[in-house]
């Protein structure tokens, strides 16, 4: 599980691209060999923090696509500055990652 | 009655509720569960209770404020993509629904510091259906929705 994180400002807008690996099952498919239903496993919460602020908290179902891509814009960042991105998913799994504003 | 109804909800679901059972009889530990995360929103089967869900009421007035950018057929249901952008003023969240899904709410963006009103991402679509967005700006629900032709569905297997 990775996260491809961008994150640009232009005229003191700073866009955050993002891209997470994850399988994102919702619950109801089903194994094509034994015919039983894949347990749900998807990502209930995306966080993301510049300065000490929280800029975005996205809250997901499982209808969000697999390998989820995300994207959204904040004003008040500038280039060099860092951002987070963390996730947490309904196992209990997660991740972060880092990326400084171009 | 907004309150009322909160009141009730947060009492069901943290007493005695879904969520407790779950947890007493084993299938999920308390770690998995997210305080923030609006469970009953996202297990609600129709608009109007994932909308409840979210916000204490599903009453929202049209708004050509916000725009959403979705394909008009989709091939794919698996990855539709969603682009939803607001000049609402105040706008604190952004949730996204389809409104055929088993449960329709999709996601739900709530905007923290600074950050504008645009959000993008892809969301799986079981059939045909509108794509509903609502904002929420102080006390009050904006929606605007566009329908998205789905080819083949995303949702089962």
């Amino acid at each position: 599980m990775s996260i491809k994180m961008r994150a640009a400002a232009k005229d003191g807008v700073t866009t955050i691209k993002a891209l997470i690996s994850h399988p994102m099952e919702t619950g109801t498919r089903k194994d094509k060999k034994t015919g039983e239903k894949i347990p749900a496993h998807f990502i209930q919460e995306v966080v993301c923090e510049h300065g000490g602020n929280t800029v975005m908290t996205a809250h997901w179902g499982p209808a969000i696509s697999k390998n989820p891509y995300l994207s959204f814009r904040f004003t008040g960042g500038n280039a060099g500055d860092t951002v987070k991105l963390s996730w947490t998913d309904n196992k209990g799994n997660s991740d972060s990652s880092e990326a400084s504003i171009k | 009655m907004t309150s009322m109804k909160r009141r009730i909800f947060l009492k069901g679901s943290v007493a005695t509720g879904a969520v407790g059972m779950a947890i007493s009889a084993g299938l999920l530990t308390p770690r998995m569960v997210l305080a923030a995360w609006p469970k009953a929103a996202f297990e609600a089967t129709s608009v109007d209770a994932a909308v409840s869900g979210l916000f204490g009421s599903s009453t929202t007035t049209g708004s050509d404020q916000i725009k959403i950018k979705a394909p008009d057929i989709a091939e794919n249901g698996a990855v539709v993509p969603i682009t939803v952008e607001t000049g609402v003023s105040g706008a604190e969240s952004i949730s996204v629904i389809a409104e055929k899904n088993a449960q329709p709410l999709a996601a739900s963006f709530v905007l923290g510091a600074g950050a504008e009103g645009y959000v993008s991402t892809r969301i799986k679509m079981g059939k045909t259906a509108k794509v509903t967005a609502i904002v929420k700006a102080g006390d009050k629900l904006y929606s605007a929705g566009k329908e998205v032709k789905v080819t083949i569905g995303g949702c089962g297997g």
